[in-house]
């Protein structure tokens, strides 16, 4: 204990500061917290990428499709439901920043890492399937928002291919980021345009905010909800924000960035989708819209401006769904067969990486070109497979989560596992329900 | 064949032969559980198997009932 004579002298050198920033004049004070601001800005702003990029290239052709789908049928009747999606995705996709901050591995080599080769060869075939069909999706979404402006599927196909291929090729991760974060703002498109369209706020809150079911609980009504939930949580997606995690060596100190670059990209997605119902339901309520193409040039009669926004706004969804689709799939194979498989590797380090993000991108787009190629079928597997992966991914993503050896302080708390464990169930009861209905249409009439 | 053996006879094969051994070492590097195998971990595994068989039995009875309409 100090003698009592140097007692205050101790306190001093602390009271010193503290005074001087009280008396800091109120401009250099505001100058001080832009500076703190913009610091925490720039950091932000590096460490952002995977969150963002892989909820707002959730929105893809198909999601797309789905929400002008939706608000065609009923109007804003649904917003509530887009916006309780938002925070679903954001509890799964948040677990497999955390996995690959810690286990610095992929999600299918930690699958065959932890469950062996069956679980493992399972989520890996059933990926590759389940990708490569929703790869063509992205193609059919593409070229049809692209013959809207006279363009050639043809040239559609080889242009975007050649693009996709170039942003990997160029051998760093960051500017392939960078580029597709780029990307990602045309996304926010939609939002001028459903402001074109005057919607009526009270409108929106009056019937979009409050949970309904618009003509009542049904058949219809269920096979859009699942819709919904199958275009915003998706397989691809846990391994595609896994893998990225690891390619761009987030450690576990970077994982309350990791979540924040998440949750804005939780808050992108759910945006992006309430302005697509909401510029449906404003003008084109009560017809039916098969594709979001055919809403696009339904929206060009009614005002120019926003039907072309729609069009560009879908060829943007697939470009980013098409990007990060690939790469989820290049990613599992190399991890799972040792291949280099770092968006950072030259060509020469990682041949067969690269040579399977090539094939599968001309495979799908060839098949979009094929004539005759059955797309509607396509289109209706892909939720089928889909529904076989995503449980299977999710329960492995919460049973490694919870692995003590493997996540240390970083595994789920008790309240995650309510929280994750309630989310899955209840998407795995609805997604099952989904593909059943799909297979047998007439089974819930 | 010893797996010495085993891996140069793959080596040397067609390309086919070689992505089968490159298969094989896969399955014996990542063979078994590296999970801690709690009740828990063992009923979730157990479920999805089901879970799995039961989509694949629908997915059959699909394929069968196209058949039948044709």
């Amino acid at each position: 204990m100090p003698p009592p004579g140097q007692e205050q002298d101790m306190k001093t050198p602390t009271a010193q500061p503290t005074q001087r920033k009280n008396g800091l004049g109120i401009v250099p004070r505001l100058y001080y917290s832009a500076r703190r601001g913009w610091k925490w800005f720039a950091i932000f702003l590096t460490v952002t990428g995977p969150g963002v990029i892989v909820m707002v290239a959730d929105n893809d052709a198909g999601g797309i499709t789905t929400y002008a789908a939706t608000g065609a049928k009923y109007g804003y009747g649904l917003l509530w439901f887009l916006i309780i999606l938002g925070p679903v995705a954001y509890v799964i996709q948040e677990m497999t920043v955390r996995l690959g901050a810690v286990t610095k591995r992929g999600h299918a080599e930690a699958i065959f890492d932890a469950f062996g080769p069956f679980w493992g060869w399972f989520s890996l075939t059933d990926l590759l399937l389940t990708d490569w069909l929703t790869l063509i999706t992205e193609f059919i979404g593409m070229t049809a928002a692209l013959s809207i402006f006279h363009i050639p599927p043809l040239l559609t196909v080889i242009v975007v291919s050649i693009i996709m291929i170039l942003m990997v090729l160029q051998g760093r991760y960051w500017t392939w980021e960078k580029i597709a974060l780029f990307f990602c703002l045309f996304n926010l498109v939609y939002i001028p345009g459903a402001i074109l369209v005057h919607p009526s706020v009270s409108d929106i809150i009056h019937t979009g905010v409050i949970p309904n079911f618009p003509g009542g609980f049904n058949n219809n009504m269920f096979f859009f909800l699942m819709a919904n939930i199958g275009t915003t949580i998706a397989p691809w997606m846990i391994f595609f924000q896994q893998s990225s995690v690891v390619d761009k060596s987030l450690k576990e100190r970077d994982i309350p960035w990791g979540r924040l670059d998440t949750a804005v990209g939780a808050v992108a997605t759910v945006l992006v989708a309430v302005f697509i119902i909401i510029t449906t339901g404003s003008v084109l309520k009560g017809s039916a819209v098969q594709d979001a193409a055919s809403a696009a040039v339904a929206l060009m009669g009614i005002n120019k401006w926003v039907g072309t926004l729609l069009a560009i706004g879908l060829f943007d969804a697939g470009f980013l769904g098409a990007i990060c689709i690939s790469l989820a799939s290049s990613w599992a194979f190399g991890e799972v067969f040792g291949w280099a498989h770092s968006l950072n590797n030259k060509i020469k380090q990682a041949p067969w990486f690269y040579a399977s993000y090539v094939l599968l991108l001309a495979s799908a787009g060839t098949v979009v070109l094929l004539p005759g190629a059955p797309l509607v079928l396509i289109t209706l597997f892909v939720q089928v497979i889909a529904t076989t992966l995503l449980p299977a991914a999710m329960v492995f993503l919460i049973l490694l989560l919870n692995d003590k050896e493997r996540m240390g302080e970083y595994r789920n708390t008790v309240l995650q596992n309510i929280i994750t464990v309630g989310v899955v169930i209840v998407i795995v009861a609805l997604s099952t329900m989904y593909a059943v209905t799909t297979l047998f249409p007439n089974l819930l009439k | 064949m010893s797996d010495t053996e085993e891996k140069s006879h793959g080596s040397r094969g067609s390309f086919f032969g070689r992505r089968f051994a490159r298969i094989r070492e896969i399955n014996k590097k990542y063979a078994g559980h590296h999970v801690t195998m709690t009740p828990a971990v063992k009923v979730a595994l157990f479920l999805l198997r089901i879970y799995l068989l039961v989509l694949v039995a629908i997915l059959f009875v699909k394929f069968f009932t196209i058949l039948a309409g044709r």
